[in-house]
């Protein structure tokens, strides 16, 4: 059958299967009578488990409870936020710098848990940028993004940011292959001049994440990746499509080809060549970007070069495993053995076997070689195939019974099957068009199992219809049985295009309540009213001011001049939990403050004409929050306002709070106002 | 005076000591936003939260009605109370040295002195917390109502429900107390038998 027909009959199939779909009950018959007292989690009762989904275009993490479905949380990543003023505010701004300089935007798809032996730990989350290659690491204990490295030599960080059985690296390979490094060449020199790259990043240690070495591969798009585990511990698997090496038309140019390739990557063999030092060391120019826990501000850090291994340097660190069309996932079961890939135009799924790929080099059953890396015999390494899975495969992950669920794209589809038979068990239509499923736990050694998620790219008829553009959507699905029941869906923010998910109880506990006002080393640190203030640097104008209920200190500015910047340091001097304030001034343009209990930020404004500008608090904080308010009057250059801010002590606990504690130790420290202003 | 029963005050007396390292009295507070709840520990020497910002918390949120801040430093009587504990903990072991029905005696009635005037002493800075508010500061202001938390039980006070109790130390000097009684009492009799 040629391609051109495959494709054409898929798509007529999934034209059939989504107006079966659409507008008749079948959806709804799926549902069966319990499904309700399965997801529904009580008032005041807690989830299960915390699911991390990507946010797809939005930049950003979503946080969902499972099985209730409930948003709990977005976070940004790699697009600001004015939310909480992330990527706007002066501490969180150098997150966003790459060496294009600043990107406020990104695509994040694949976020993966920190793991310690094949399981997650609940330290970490690891989430790549797409478009212009980085991989972030949040923390989850404060659910926020700490650190951030850009990944050089690389276009499209999609196979990213798979992580290893104990956390040594999250890797990332590249989606579109370019010059490497980049130069001005005709593209019709793709074949010569076009080059792959396989990153290897350290990740075990905050604030240090680095490229620890790159492999050169030939010029593919790398698509997906997964560690290798238990078994097959210290092995790294990559898809591979357009081995044609296409550079137009890549739907048909880059499909033709009966079967691309897993890329086998032995880590620890490449890890032994890297150290022998047989790669050479490349300029590079990329950032890395990350969060100083003492003052919480971003610190944004140039690199210049990139340690670059090339399989011919180290024999036995590649091969590739021969695998039908256009593989999309690569993944790998709980006990390591199978490596499971998905072809997206294949109309089986292959699964390889560990076993058979290491006897097979041993054996030199090779089928030539790539840019010096042997091509492993197909049957050599296969270990079956399931027949007839349904259209499109994606992605697999399983459950601690040996089965095995795989995403099918074109036909909307979750089918279930038996790992070493390979016969179909149980399929569960999906709406619509699914990519990732994720069960929780089920890329680990250990799957915690009970549920599939459906992350789905489709709505449609789902939910009430919001224009042109609808939500996306994930599905729940109870896996405890034999056979699949669906148990809720719901809409999500932006793509969910892959999720994790833990034990909440791994996590709940160690969230971070507030951060310590003592403990707080920002320069421009406030930790009492009476150490709040204004000052002038030339054209500068920096305001050290406190929020606490229920006001602003100082909430009286005068002496600004048009063409002058003024800095904002808020500090939220409460020590209490989930007791936020905000701020924000008239006409700004750049985003709110929000302040968590004992944290510092800072937001530049630049007034424009003359004129009394309010500012205010703007997350509800206590009965008096419309009370919290302030004016800044800005006049005329050289008016000769004199500079002055109104403090007012609230009372004479906040003079009891700044005797307890030690003094902001500030070489910038503004001028003391004198109190009551008023 | 036996033997066991002059062990027995010195058990006593002793047990002061758990007064000048537990607190005295606990005050508890919660309301809706509050399910975690917030808490005050008195002890002879000083006056912390429960949890670590728990004072402050407390003094933030009673500015509202313009209470004045809860200022351990400020208040003298956490400076000599433990040396009061002290002294009675020596003089209970000097009666126990001695042996003395008298001695005991007297050392029970110095006793309850102290623990009446400091119960007394207590109530009067909660009144004077609960009565004496800064009207320019009172932001909330219910006509006629007294913020003074309960000695022991609870109370309503506005959005919060206040709960006091005594605490270990309290507790420690409680069975103090009745143990020495117990041993006075104990050796009437055995003279009356005898
Ligand atoms: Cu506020």
């Amino acid at each position: 059958m040629s391609l051109r027909t495959i494709s054409q009959s898929s798509l007529l199939a999934a034209a059939a299967l989504l107006a079966a779909g659409c507008g008749n009950t079948a959806p709804k018959q799926l549902v069966s009578g319990d499904a309700a007292q399965r997801v529904y989690v009580a008032p005041g009762e807690h989830d299960e488990f915390y699911s991390f989904m990507s946010g797809g275009f939005s930049g950003q993490m979503t946080v969902y409870g499972l099985p209730s479905g409930r948003l709990l949380k977005t976070i940004p990543v790699f697009s600001q936020f004015p939310e909480n003023g992330y990527g706007y505010s002066e501490e969180t701004k150098p997150m966003l710098e790459t060496s294009y300089g600043p990107v406020p935007w990104d695509d994040t798809h694949h976020p993966q848990l920190s793991k310690t032996n094949g399981m997650p730990d609940g330290r970490w989350l690891f989430i790549n940028a797409n478009n212009t290659p980085r991989i972030a690491r949040l923390d989850l204990t404060t659910f926020e993004t700490d650190e951030i490295l850009e990944i050089p030599n690389a276009a499209g960080g999609h196979a990213s940011p798979f992580v290893t059985a104990n956390s040594e690296y999250v890797v990332s390979a590249i989606r579109f292959s370019v010059p490497v490094p980049n130069k001005d060449v005709p593209i019709e020199t793709y074949k010569q001049n076009f080059k792959g790259s396989l990153s290897f990043v350290t990740a075990n240690q905050p604030g240090k994440m680095d490229i620890a070495f790159q492999i050169l591969m030939p010029g593919y798009n790398y698509d997906l990746g997964r560690a290798g585990k238990a078994k097959s511990e210290g092995w790294f698997f990559f898809t591979t499509y357009n081995s044609e090496q296409a550079y137009t038309k890549l739907e048909l140019n880059a499909s033709k080809n009966d079967k691309d390739y897993i890329a086998a990557v032995n880590w620890k063999e490449a890890e032994k060549c890297v150290a022998a030092g047989k790669t050479t060391t490349v300029p590079a120019n990329y950032r890395h970007n990350y969060m100083v826990a003492a003052t919480r501000s971003a610190v944004s850090e140039k690199k210049t070069s990139v340690k670059m291994l090339l399989p011919t340097n180290c024999p036995g660190a590649v091969y590739f495993l021969p695998t039908p069309k256009s593989p999309h996932g690569v993944d790998i079961d709980p006990t390591g053995e199978y490596i499971v890939g998905g072809g997206k135009l294949a109309s089986v799924i292959p699964v390889h076997s560990f076993t058979k790929m290491i006897a097979a080099i041993k054996a030199k059953a090779f089928d030539g070689e790539l840019d010096g890396i042997p091509v492993l015999k197909y049957d050599a390494v296969i270990a079956g195939e399931v027949q007839k899975p349904g259209l499109g495969p994606l992605h697999t992950e399983f459950d601690a019974k040996g089965n095995a669920y795989t995403s099918m794209f074109i036909s909307s589809e979750i089918v279930k099957w038996k790992l070493g038979t390979w016969e179909v068990l149980d399929r569960m239509p999906v709406y619509y068009s699914i990519g990732h499923l994720m069960i929780p736990g089920g890329d680990g050694t250990e799957p915690y199992g009970k549920y599939v998620v459906a992350l789905n790219k489709i709505t449609k008829d789902r939910y009430l219809p919001t224009g042109g553009e609808l939500s996306q959507s994930a599905q729940l699905i109870d896996i405890t049985g034999d056979k699949m029941k669906m148990l809720l869906d719901f809409p999500t923010q932006g793509e969910p295009h892959y999720a994790q998910a833990l034990p909440a109880a791994l996590i709940k506990d160690k969230q971070v309540k507030f951060f310590s006002l003592k403990d707080n080393q920002h320069p421009y640190v406030v930790r009492a009213e009476s150490e709040s203030g204004v000052s002038r640097k030339g054209k500068q104008v920096h305001v050290k001011m406190v929020a606490i209920r229920s006001h602003f200190a100082p909430d009286m500015i005068e002496g600004v001049e048009v063409g002058d910047t003024v800095y904002w340091h808020v500090t939220n001097i409460e020590q209490d939990w989930d007791i936020l304030h905000g701020f924000a001034v008239l006409g700004m343009q750049t985003a709110e403050l929000v302040l968590q209990p004992g944290e510092t930020r800072t937001i530049a404004w630049t007034p424009k004409a003359p004129g009394v500008y309010p500012f205010y608090c703007t997350d509800f904080c206590s009965a008096l929050h419309q009370e919290m308010q302030g004016y800044v009057r800005v006049s005329a250059p050289g008016s000769g306002v004199q500079l002055s801010a109104g403090v007012s002590p609230r009372s004479a606990t906040q003079q009891a709070r700044a005797a307890a504690l030690p003094t902001a130790a500030n070489p910038h420290a503004g001028m003391k106002m004198p109190a009551g202003g008023r | 005076m036996s033997t066991r029963a002059r062990l027995l005050l010195a058990v006593a007396a002793l047990l002061g000591l758990v007064a000048l390292v537990s607190p005295l009295w606990e005050v508890r507070l919660g309301a809706p936003q509050y399910p975690e709840g917030l808490g005050l520990r008195i002890y002879a020497h000083t006056v912390t939260g429960i949890k670590e910002h728990d004072l402050d918390n407390i003094n933030g949120l009673n500015h509202y009605i313009g209470m004045q801040p809860i200022t351990p430093s400020a208040i003298p009587e956490l400076v000599y109370m433990p040396w009061l504990i002290g002294a009675l903990v020596l003089a209970g072991l000097g009666v126990a040295a001695r042996g003395s029905r008298r001695g005991v005696l007297l050392w029970l009635a110095a006793f309850a002195l102290l623990g009446a005037v400091g119960l007394w002493d207590f109530w009067r800075w909660e009144y004077d917390y609960g009565h004496n508010l800064d009207m320019e500061h009172a932001i909330i202001i219910v006509p006629g109502m007294s913020y003074q938390p309960p000695i022991i039980g609870s109370k309503q006070l506005l959005n919060f429900t206040a709960t006091a109790w005594p605490g270990l130390g309290a507790i420690a000097l409680g069975v103090s107390f009745l143990l020495a009684a117990g041993v006075w009492v104990g050796t009437r009799r055995r003279v009356e038998a005898a």
